[in-house]
């Protein structure tokens, strides 16, 4: 048990650092990447291709690196600290990791390899107006021959996808998963919008779409999309906590410079403890994050719910907490949307609120509280 | 990164728990785990029991009873403890005053103490605080003047816990009152039953007698009984003091306690979802603690410890504190009950004293404030 990268891991952070903070070390970049569709750097993407990251969780029979949680959550922390747009999360870890998890052998490798190689960014289109954080399609149905009808919103990097991974409600109940592409998707009508933290999302309407059956045909795919939501969720943990980690090392840094009443800031006890506070938050969140990770390794769904339940608890609780006090102990400057501390805030509130908030994990929790005395973190491993 | 243990600590953790619920004295246990007081015979008896098995202190060095267990190992000797409601050995022997012995005692202190000392036939009381030196710990005033071979000691100490019960108390006092005030102090061993030694009980806010006065007037010290190099106490008391944060988020016992909030409460939480919160948001918090303190287990293979050490200190108390508030809460009208009942009755009526009481943890051993000042500072730099 340990909670240390190994050598290849830390080689992996060092270079996906490399490129993703080397591209957005200056927020300027950020800045204009998120100005203009499609919201994030083709470019970068091509690249981060080339460097294996968009293709690390899937096998190598798919076309993938084959590599395990711990590696994606490298990635996404890094994307995480630099507040990088690139769809990583929403096209690779959801919309991918449902391809893996449902998909035939021919669907897996074409899409998959497409994925990985750069050449075709991937969405889920799932969340439906009027509902929240679920795992099933409520609204949007699929008939007899697998045509879709109704709307999605919310869907990200809608606008901007080469496929889109629909969720919809089968013919006999249950929760299906259809592929639509080509010409189908040429007729889809979808209206891309930037969100308030710089990315994009799409409203999509389906009208008798023609799509393809993600999978076995008329598949009750509920609980594989469950899985793969918190997976997400664990990733997505991830990348709040590297946000997170930048926030609390700008507010130091800030402390230490702006200078008020003649002294620098950090003179003044009532905000240091706050500082020190902050890093709680981060630490514990850092724990609670890295077992999160290492669980998705075990393997067992019923855990990984459990795990994501907690993760998405403590970094919403904690997401808040470092997010608010950023904007607030650096005063006026971090209102602006040319620093970059309160976007950092704005990007954590929207993690929080793609897979569900605390109340969400909460009321999950809740339901599981008679089943359990004490929590034990490691008996969710076999042993080593 | 890696979640399982390794087969070695995997069987180390069994080991712990088969001899914690089955070969260590019941009695005990229950007394713990109904929260009721130990008495003095069976706090002795706990610890010379755990030391019997080469478990009261395995992180002294090897020569003195140490067991030169990796950092993990020692992580889950104390969880495994608490866990079982096993009272975790006298902090002021096994982790106060022991180690700082073992690090700058002379070899006729070392023989002289410590193995009474890991065995608790010599039961020490902690005396550094002072009527005006708490958290300014350096500005004490107690005074040990030479004369001939022995140190005279005058002065007062205070919020000396258990000292009631102590047979030998570990000191700062000032022998030099010229130089700045760190550098003016020194470490002394001083035999309770000297001729004017005076312990007189401090009442707390749960009715308890826990902590004490002692007062010093004329107190004959013989010069062997110094602690290192005079006026090098401070070096020691940082030494100790650092210990004494270290283990101090307790964990197990926290979450043991809530275990046992849930059993008892489960009629009341089943109708309360606004306590069943509660509930949750402690179990994930504790479990966020838990995973630190592993992280940082893991983490210091000896040398310096994870800075994220710090944290646990803070937030363990702030959990323990916030455990048994919620206890007192469950209980609501019952906590007002006295007199006969069944155990559960009973555990709600102690629930209240026991929160008065845990206000003291986030006092001593270094007050919250002075774990965030810990924290910007060395931490973060501010
Ligand atoms: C039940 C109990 C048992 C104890 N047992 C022992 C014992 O066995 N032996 C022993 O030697 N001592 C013992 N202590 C003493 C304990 O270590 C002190 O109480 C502690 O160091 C705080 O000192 P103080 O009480 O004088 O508070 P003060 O130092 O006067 O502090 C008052 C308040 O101000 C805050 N404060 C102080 N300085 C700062 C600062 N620089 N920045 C921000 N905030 C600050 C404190 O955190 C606290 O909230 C015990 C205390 C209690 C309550």
């Amino acid at each position: 048990m340990d909670f240390t990268y190994d050598d290849e891991q830390t080689a992996l952070r060092d270079a996906v650092r490399g490129l993703v903070g080397k591209a957005y070390a200056d927020y300027e970049q950020r800045r204009r990447a998120t100005k203009e569709d499609p919201g994030f750097d083709e470019k970068l993407w091509t690249q981060m291709a080339e460097m294996g990251l968009l293709g690390l969780p899937f096998s190598e029979d798919d076309g993938g690196v084959g590599a395990g949680p711990v590696e994606i959550g490298i990635v996404c922390r890094e994307l995480g600290r630099v507040l990088a747009p690139e769809p990583y999360l929403s096209s690779v870890v959801l919309a991918g990791g449902l391809v893996s998890a449902v998909g035939t052998p021919e669907q897996r490798q074409e899409l998959l390899g497409a994925l990985s190689g750069g050449e075709s960014v991937l969405a889920f289109a799932h969340d439906e107006p009027g509902h929240r954080w679920s795992a099933e399609a409520h609204d949007v149905t699929a008939d007899a021959s697998g045509a879709l009808t109704g709307t999605k919103d919310g869907v990200l990097h809608g606008a901007r996808a080469d496929v889109l991974v629909v969720s919809a409600v089968l013919p006999d109940g249950g929760t299906g998963l259809f592929l639509v592409t080509g010409d189908a998707l040429a007729s889809v009508e979808r209206s891309g919008y930037p969100t308030f933290d710089g990315g994009r999302a799409a409203r999509i309407t389906f009208d008798a779409t023609a799509a393809t059956p993600l999978g076995a045909a008329a598949a009750d795919v509920t609980t594989s999309i469950a899985t793969v939501q918190d997976i997400t969720r664990i990733m997505a943990a991830n990348e709040a906590l590297g946000a997170m980690q930048t926030q609390l090392r700008a507010t130091t840094e800030y402390l230490k410079s702006r200078k008020q009443f003649g002294v620098t800031l950090n003179t003044f006890q009532a905000l240091t403890f706050r500082a020190a506070d902050m890093y709680t938050s981060v630490e514990l969140t850092h724990s609670m994050v890295d077992w999160a990770t290492m669980v998705v390794a075990a393997g067992d769904p019923a855990q990984v719910a459990d795990a994501a339940a907690r993760a998405g608890l403590q970094v919403s609780r904690a997401g808040r907490h470092v997010g608010q006090e950023a904007i607030q102990l650096h005063g006026g400057i971090a209102m602006t949307a040319e620093y970059n501390v309160g976007t950092f805030t704005a990007h954590l509130t929207a993690l929080d609120h793609l897979l569900g908030d605390a109340g969400h994990h909460l009321r999950a929790l809740d339901a599981r509280l008679g089943d359990h005395g004490v929590i034990d973190p490691l008996d969710r491993a076999a042993t080593a | 990164m890696q979640l399982a243990l390794t087969e070695d600590d995997q069987a180390f953790r069994e080991e712990m728990r088969t001899f914690f619920t089955t070969t260590f004295p019941e009695e005990i246990r229950r007394t713990v785990e109904e929260g009721r007081e130990l008495t003095r015979e069976q706090i002795v008896e706990s610890q010379q029991a755990l030391n019997a098995a080469g478990l009261a202190v395995p992180h002294w060095p090897e020569e003195w009873g140490g067991r030169g267990w990796s950092e993990l190992k020692r992580h889950i000797w104390h969880e495994e403890m608490q866990a079982a409601s096993v009272p975790v050995p006298l902090a002021f022997n096994a982790s106060m005053i022991g180690p700082v012995i073992a690090q700058f005692g002379t070899q006729e202190q070392k023989e002289k103490f410590l193995p009474k000392t890991a065995n608790l036939d010599i039961w020490w009381s902690q005396g550094f605080s002072e009527p005006d030196a708490g958290s300014d710990l350096a500005g004490l005033r107690t005074t040990a003047v030479l004369d001939g071979d022995d140190w005279v000691v005058n002065g007062q100490k205070t919020w000396t816990t258990l000292g009631q019960y102590g047979d030998w108390i570990f000191t700062l006092v000032r022998t030099d009152p010229e130089v700045k005030k760190q550098a003016g102090i020194s470490m002394l061993l001083i035999d309770m039953t000297s001729p004017g030694v005076e312990v007189r009980p401090i009442e707390l806010i749960d009715g308890g007698h826990e902590v004490n006065e002692v007062w010093f007037t004329d107190v004959r010290v013989p010069g062997e009984n110094l602690v290192g190099e005079v006026n090098s106490g401070w070096t020691q008391a940082k030494f100790l003091l650092g210990n004494e944060r270290v283990g101090v988020a307790p964990v197990g016992a926290t979450k043991r306690v809530l275990a046992r909030a849930k059993e008892l409460g489960a009629s009341i939480l089943a109708d309360d979802p606004l306590l069943r919160a509660r509930v949750v948001e402690l179990e994930n918090e504790l479990l966020a603690l838990e995973l630190t303190a592993l992280r940082v287990a893991a983490h210091s293979a000896g040398a310096e410890p994870h800075p994220a050490s710090s944290v646990l200190k803070l937030k363990g108390t702030e959990l323990q504190q916030a455990v048994s508030e919620l206890v007192v809460d469950l209980g609501g009208p019952a906590t007002l009950a006295s007199g006969e009942g069944d155990a559960t009755l009973e555990w709600y009526r102690r629930s209240t004293p026991t929160y008065l009481n845990l206000r003291k943890a986030s006092i001593y051993g270094g007050s919250n404030e002075i774990q965030r000042q810990i924290i910007s500072r060395n931490i973060l730099g501010l």
